[in-house]
């Protein structure tokens, strides 16, 4: 059994969930503390892949990050690099898919989190960045663990924009999801059943995780 | 040598408008109801809220001055402040709680050892009794080195029964510390064992510095008189020529033009045994026995008075039908309408 699908996934998903680790946390705490109008114009917007079907997430990724996209097109003129059908385009379409994950519990848990700990810390004369990773962080990790996992979990599992931005070529782009579904399509069901069992025994690891993780926290 | 606070601010629609100066090693109290923007004021002092206008002047330094544009972070203000729930970090232990404040290893050991925390040390804060809890606090502020100190309620996070205790605690602690202090509260018996002085804030605004002592004895306006406890008040009539009257006691009274209310304290009103002046025929609606003293409850007219007398004045008189009482004009309180 060619193990590249594991590989490749599990490498998607690890690169959008570090990806979607910071840029979730950074979203989180600029619009926590936004005006409620802002607030709920771009909440709207940054939680919008999380109900869109993932094949409209992929069709706008394909004219956004296509061999004629806006972006796409630039990347592909200055540095001669192609954005799909590439491994790493999975990366995009996961971290997109699964950014709302992330964004939303970190949200919740910066929103929850006492401001007066960061009052005190300032009184006491330590700066903010030191005040953000040493004391809002870890008073906040219980959400902001979950978040990721979830992310993780999410990322690990996309199948949708996936396959319309990275395709399916096998030893290439292939995912656990794409294998799944192209063993199935071909009537190699065996294989199919193989990679379903793989998939089956991550996410039950997965979510064991986060029951855990929840467990300890109390 | 002292800290010079003279700002404003708006917030929505409540305005902050404050003015005082706090001596060197003496306990000042900020007195006023809740929302009458006194939190507000010490966020302003640290420097956690900009004041639209003013100026905060420590020991000499400025922290914050709107028309020279200046404005210390408060990383580089020494505020030592004391949140209402001592605002202790969760995650970290006793020892790292204090650590934060300073780089000095032998500083947080000699804070431990002096606030009886040395065992205490790997514990987390929750962990830890309200007390114990305060003594993190205080110690994790001293090693910030401040040069002024900032309490918000500091009991107001602790049972009754442990408020005593520590009050004196804090006020030992608070006798070695050189720097001026302020003392947020909303409690007059706070400010009568804790503070030196005291400034009246009400809705926002400021009044002027009295001493604890000249506080209790002689409010000067409404509010300072209700804040300090005092029952009986009365809004005032100006008739011309000099003549005032206590409309709710129907009494008239000489007091200055300015004033617009007057009260007396339930000790000052004296029993007599027939009519003159300053004097009113009252009938007792209600008596609480103390073993010392009486409060009796007195309706005149439309209004009510609040009296106390000693067990023996009260049953030296014959109170079934009713009493009268003396409001001596010298013990009368004038107050403006702030």
């Amino acid at each position: 059994m060619d193990l590249y699908p594991l590989f490749n996934s599990l490498r998607i998903a690890a690169l959008s969930t570090v990806l979607i680790f910071f840029v979730g946390l950074w979203a989180a705490q600029v619009i926590s503390r936004c005006h409620p109008v802002v607030k709920g114009v771009l909440d709207v917007v940054l939680t919008l892949p999380l109900v869109l079907p993932p094949t409209v997430v992929g069709y706008l990724l394909l004219c956004l990050l296509g061999p004629n996209g806006a972006v796409g097109s630039v990347v592909a003129r200055l540095l001669d690099v192609r954005l799909t059908m590439v491994w790493y385009a999975g990366v995009f379409s996961s971290a997109v898919v699964a950014f709302p994950l992330m964004y939303r519990t970190a949200r919740g848990a910066f929103e929850s989190y006492d401001t007066t700990l960061t009052d005190a810390a300032r009184t006491l004369g330590r700066g903010n960045v030191w005040i953000f990773w040493h004391i809002q962080l870890p008073c906040c990790r219980q959400g902001i663990l979950a978040g990721t996992v979830l992310a993780f979990a999410r990322a690990l599992g996309e199948y949708g924009a996936t396959s319309m931005i990275a395709g399916y070529t096998p030893g290439k782009t292939a995912t656990i999801s794409t294998t799944v579904y192209q063993f199935w399509r071909t009537g190699n069901d065996t294989m199919a059943l193989r990679w379903v069992l793989v998939n089956l025994a991550i996410s039950g690891v997965v979510l064991l995780a986060i029951n855990l993780l929840e467990r300890k926290e109390r | 040598m002292s800290l010079m606070v003279d700002i404003e601010k708006q917030l929505g629609k409540f305005r902050l408008r404050v003015s005082f100066t706090a001596p060197l090693e003496e306990v000042t109290g900020l007195l006023g109801a809740s929302g009458s923007g006194k939190t507000v004021t010490l966020r302003c002092i640290a420097g956690l809220l900009t004041p639209d206008a003013g100026h905060i002047e420590l020991d000499g330094r400025v922290l914050f001055d709107h028309k020279q544009g200046v404005n210390l972070p408060p990383q580089q203000r020494k505020v030592g402040y004391l949140f209402q729930q001592y605002a202790l970090f969760p995650h970290y232990t006793v020892e790292q709680n204090i650590a934060v404040a300073t780089r000095d290893r032998m500083a947080v050991e000699e804070l431990l050892r002096r606030f009886q925390l040395q065992e205490h040390r790997h514990k987390r804060p929750r962990q830890l009794s309200g007390g114990q809890q305060q003594r993190v606090a205080l110690a994790r502020i001293l090693a910030a080195q401040p040069q002024v100190l900032l309490l918000d309620e500091p009991f107001s996070a602790l049972d009754t029964h442990l408020r005593g205790e520590i009050q004196g605690e804090l006020s030992r602690f608070l006798e070695q510390f050189s720097g001026p202090c302020l003392l947020v509260t909303h409690s007059r018996d706070e400010v009568r064992r804790m503070c030196h002085q005291v400034c009246v804030v009400h809705h926002g605004a400021s009044q002027p510095m009295q001493t604890t002592e000249a506080f209790f004895n002689h409010p000067r306006t409404l509010s300072a008189c209700r804040l300090m406890g005092c029952p009986n008040i009365s809004p005032l009539e100006h008739r011309g020529n000099g003549v005032a009257y206590a409309t709710a006691w129907g009494l008239p009274v000489q007091v200055p033009q300015n004033a617009a209310y007057v009260a007396i304290q339930p000790h000052h009103i004296r029993l007599v045994d027939g009519p003159g002046d300053h004097r009113l025929f009252c009938r007792c609606t209600q008596v609480d026995q103390g073993p010392f003293s009486v409060s009796v409850f007195l309706a005149c007219g439309d209004g009510a008075l609040q009296m106390e007398v000693s067990n023996w004045d009260w049953q030296a008189v014959d109170h079934a039908q009713g009493v009268w009482i003396e409001l001596p004009p010298s013990q009368l309180l004038p107050l403006t309408d702030e």
